[in-house]
């Protein structure tokens, strides 16, 4: 599968989607006007990624800031994931937040209260 | 014409008084756009890391910002219909114990009932209730052609754990003057 690489700006994030290494991760900031545009061809790379997974995906979302638009997004892509358990594959979500930021850990508790996917919190400093 | 000059000068130290003792660190009024977004957004977050604001209202003031002012690029409505330029007012103030992010743009008058409507529910409820209309929302809400989610309001008022304060001045029988003003503690 095609590797997406796409490398952050001040209101995009980081995106690094890698089947063959088992790297899938969203880092970085997310405020783009437009969020449909952005995701786009995310959100088609995991439905195709759906169709042949690997037996266990390790998403790591590390993310700084997000507008609610992209949140609505961040449910679309768990969804997906969602999807993928329930089709029998292991997948963890990796929600990474800053030890100041209680807001972020917050927003991984309600996704995890949305989606039937495992989330393992990570705290980080700096 | 002179005259006129010396009235600017006067103008322009009178804003600047008012903007001191007020503690305003930003007005703007005009277009609202993503570029516009993303200026002062940096510009504040770079006064606040200065002003040695703590992490947590940073990134609060931040959110909030980027929500109020997306809300207007995304929603805002024209004086006239000939207009489709989306334009608001934007201000910050910092006082002893909390920032205040105010913006006010110019809402249809057949739009006020809802939006209101919104608001009221919002101001309603606590923390949970907050967080339980944000899970509903977001898993009912589709991304609009605006690329909104409907849920700009819901996380200012779960972000900030303030009431959100807010009014319509009716313009004429077509529009009115929305303002709101989101409250962020400084702890």
């Amino acid at each position: 599968m095609e590797v997406i690489n796409i490398k952050g700006t001040d209101d995009t994030p980081n995106v690094i989607l890698d089947k063959a290494s088992g790297q899938f991760e969203i880092s970085g900031r997310s405020l783009p006007e437009d969020v449909n545009m952005f995701f786009e061809k995310i959100l088609d790379w995991i439905d195709e990624y759906a169709q042949d997974p690997n037996d266990r995906t390790e998403f790591n979302f590390k993310l700084e800031y997000f507008n609610t638009a992209s949140s609505k997004v961040i449910l679309d892509i768990l969804l997906k994931f969602e999807e993928i358990v329930e089709n029998g594959k292991e997948v963890v979500i990796k929600w990474h937040y800053h030890e100041d930021e209680e807001d972020m850990l917050e927003a991984g508790e309600e996704y995890s209260d949305i989606v039937e996917i495992p989330f393992d919190y990570i705290v980080y400093n700096d | 014409m002179e005259k006129e000059k010396q009235g600017f000068l006067e103008f322009a130290y009178q804003l600047y008084k008012t903007m001191k003792t007020n503690e305003i660190n930003l007005v703007y009024e005009g277009e609202v756009t993503q570029e516009i977004t993303k200026t002062f957004t940096s510009l504040t977050e770079k006064s606040l890391s200065k002003n040695a604001e703590s992490n947590t209202v940073q990134k609060k003031v931040f959110n909030v910002m980027v929500e109020c002012l997306q809300n207007i690029s995304k929603h805002a409505d024209s004086l006239s219909d000939e207009e489709n330029e989306r334009r608001g007012i934007v201000m910050v103030s910092r006082g002893d114990d909390s920032y205040n992010i105010i913006t006010g743009n110019i809402i249809k008058n057949e739009r006020v009932p809802g939006l209101k409507e919104s608001l009221e529910h919002i101001n309603s409820l606590d923390k949970a209730g907050l967080s339980t209309l944000f899970k509903q929302q977001i898993k009912e809400s589709t991304i609009s052609d605006k690329g909104g989610a409907g849920l700009g309001l819901i996380d200012i008022a779960k972000k900030t754990g303030s009431k959100l304060s807010y009014q319509f001045k009716e313009l004429n029988d077509q529009v009115s003057f929305f303002i709101l003003t989101s409250t962020i503690k400084r702890n």
